[in-house]
């Protein structure tokens, strides 16, 4: 018969601080490398960095990035390309899951795979491709157009084309990334909502616009708020793709920062711009849980 | 009403088709590229048949950047990363899911907090203290400031649901350490929650751009992104060479991909759909 161990009191005791000894660890990295630069960023956006030697100036970086006219292009180009490119994303995302979902469906894993795809090269892979694409000398597009009879497009040297070729590699990319999570959504839903609202004379669009969409909500709204999250920090697909150009007409919030913190080494500006992209990304965020949230019934 | 509905399903499968023509097509032009001199790449009319030159092209590759390097960097770089990080995030979202201790709901809280503040905020100061540490150009470098990360965590609280209380409680029963518990008995229940999350942070790390090209500054040292980014930047683009690097990067997106892809689907649906 195997002794039953009785728990002693001291070893409730020690019960109670296993807990912690597993989580240390984790405290520990996340504590030095989360906890700490955030608290520090703060901080530093309040202070003047020169020379290794900190100095409080209180909201200084504050007043100058309010004047700052590179910053407000960074603004309006990464608002723009954030408002072009995520409502069209969704929108084709949505199409494409609700395409991969119907029952008329035949080799779904094939074409899943296919519109997968775009996610198996990385991100300096992708913007590498799509810089040889769009090449306006020897890029294959511009062929193509040539062969179509059309003129080709100096795409990476306009300002206008170049934020449409952002805008087409980051549609590219991501669709079937945020297809396959409303894809997950749809097959939550039971298939006897769809045949009760048959029996009640419901067809095809209608079913879509009145029971599909309103449960498919939390899947949408968690798409969207990591599109704009991620397109409001956006980096690397215009540092490789146009380098910010033509004349900044693709820089970035995040290609300005890293240029400000990692190049002009204006470390307490750079941390001004960070916490500024950081506050608006959240109110957006709340603004978007305010409009899907109240418009539930 | 049947003729209706035969006509829908082949536009259907005429339009996802052209939407999958479209959406590999650049792929597969990445992989023609890599086998064309850069004299083949610009001429006009394109050249769009595959051609011989994919040794050559590695090795100028391996001459201006040294790729064996890099990809050895960016392998144990992911490898290390990922083991250390599930590791941790599993461990602490045993002790969250399966200990009741002071301040339990609040800390979890803070944590999952800092998933809303944009990662940009982190960056200077983490730089600050990595090159005060003194590990610029190091593996440690790059795997240490994202270890610990909230959304590890955060899935792995989620998942602990499968490892039953009573069997946990049994175990105690007989003697087992808190430890020998988690190794034992909780982790190989959690094998699948193991396998979605590890590939979902690898292939973060594998791709990851911006980080190590802020704390990798020589050559040796660099990853496949920073690498490849390099050779982007210079005034006389070598396209064939950089083009059979992103094929060689391809590499593990594709594992998972084709063997894979159930836990990877797994992951990344965790946190938006309740299963």
């Amino acid at each position: 018969m195997t002794p039953i161990r009785a728990p002693a009191a001291g070893w409730n005791r020690w019960l109670a601080l296993v807990p912690y000894g597993f989580l240390a660890p984790f405290l520990l990295g996340f504590a030095a490398f989360w906890v700490w630069p955030i608290l520090y960023s703060l901080y530093l956006s309040f202070a003047d960095w020169t020379g290794g030697v900190t100095t409080w100036v209180g909201t200084r970086n504050y007043e100058r990035l309010v004047t700052d006219p590179i910053f407000r292009q960074a603004l309006r180009n990464t608002l723009l390309i954030l408002g072009l490119q995520v409502p069209l994303m969704i929108t084709l995302a949505l199409l494409l899951a609700l395409a991969l979902n119907s029952t008329m469906l035949r080799l779904r894993a094939l074409y899943r795979f296919g519109f997968f795809a775009p996610l198996v090269v990385g991100t300096v892979s992708y913007a590498a491709i799509f810089r040889l694409i769009f090449n306006d000398q020897f890029g294959i597009l511009n062929a193509g157009l040539r062969v179509a009879g059309l003129d080709p497009v100096a795409w990476l040297f306009t300002p206008g084309p170049a934020q449409a070729v952002i805008i087409i590699g980051l549609t590219w990319r991501w669709t079937g990334y945020n297809a396959i999570i409303l894809l997950a959504g749809l097959q939550t839903i039971s298939r006897d909502l769809y045949e009760a609202s048959a029996i009640d004379g419901a067809t095809g669009w209608r079913q879509t616009w009145h029971i599909t969409l309103p449960l498919l909500r939390p899947a949408i709204l968690f798409c969207v708020v990591l599109s704009v999250i991620g397109t409001m920090q956006l980096f690397t697909e215009p540092a490789i793709l146009t380098a910010g150009g033509p004349a900044n007409a693709t820089l970035t919030l995040g290609l300005y920062l890293y240029r400000r913190a990692f190049q002009s080494a204006d470390f307490g500006y750079a941390s001004a711009i960070a916490y500024a992209v950081a506050l608006i990304t959240i109110v957006f965020s709340l603004i978007q849980f305010r409009l899907f949230q109240g418009a539930r019934n | 009403m049947a003729r209706q509905r035969l006509v829908q399903g082949f536009l259907l499968h005429l339009a996802l088709t052209a939407g999958v023509a479209l959406f590999t097509l650049p792929l597969l032009w990445m992989v023609i590229a890599a086998t064309l001199p850069d004299s083949e790449l610009f001429a006009y009319p394109p050249r769009i048949v595959p051609g011989e030159w994919f040794g050559r092209n590695l090795e100028a590759l391996q001459r201006t950047v040294g790729f064996s390097r890099v990809l050895l960097n960016s392998v144990s770089i992911a490898v290390i990363y990922t083991a250390a990080s599930v590791f941790l995030c599993t461990m602490g979202g045993y002790a969250f899911a399966k200990y009741r201790f002071r301040g339990r709901e609040v800390l979890f809280l803070g944590i999952v907090a800092t998933l809303t503040i944009p990662t940009y905020v982190t960056l200077l100061p983490q730089f600050i203290l990595i090159t005060r540490l003194g590990l610029i150009d190091t593996y440690w470098a790059v795997v240490l400031p994202t270890v610990a990360n909230a959304l590890g965590i955060f899935l792995m609280r989620q998942n602990m649901h499968v490892v039953p209380d009573d069997l946990i409680e049994s175990a105690r029963i007989d003697g087992a350490g808190e430890f020998q518990i988690f190794w034992s008995v909780a982790l190989p229940i959690l094998r699948p929650a193991l396998a979605a999350l590890g590939i979902i942070l690898f292939l973060f790390q594998w791709n990851d751009y911006l980080w190590p090209l802020i704390v990798l500054r020589s050559q040796e040292a660099f990853t496949v992104p920073v690498a490849l980014g390099r050779l982007v930047g210079l005034t006389r683009v070598a396209y064939g060479g950089i083009m059979v690097g992103t094929v060689i990067a391809t590499a593990p997106f594709l594992i998972v991909f084709l063997f894979l892809q159930r836990y990877f689907v797994a992951g990344i649906t965790g946190g938006a759909v309740k299963q």
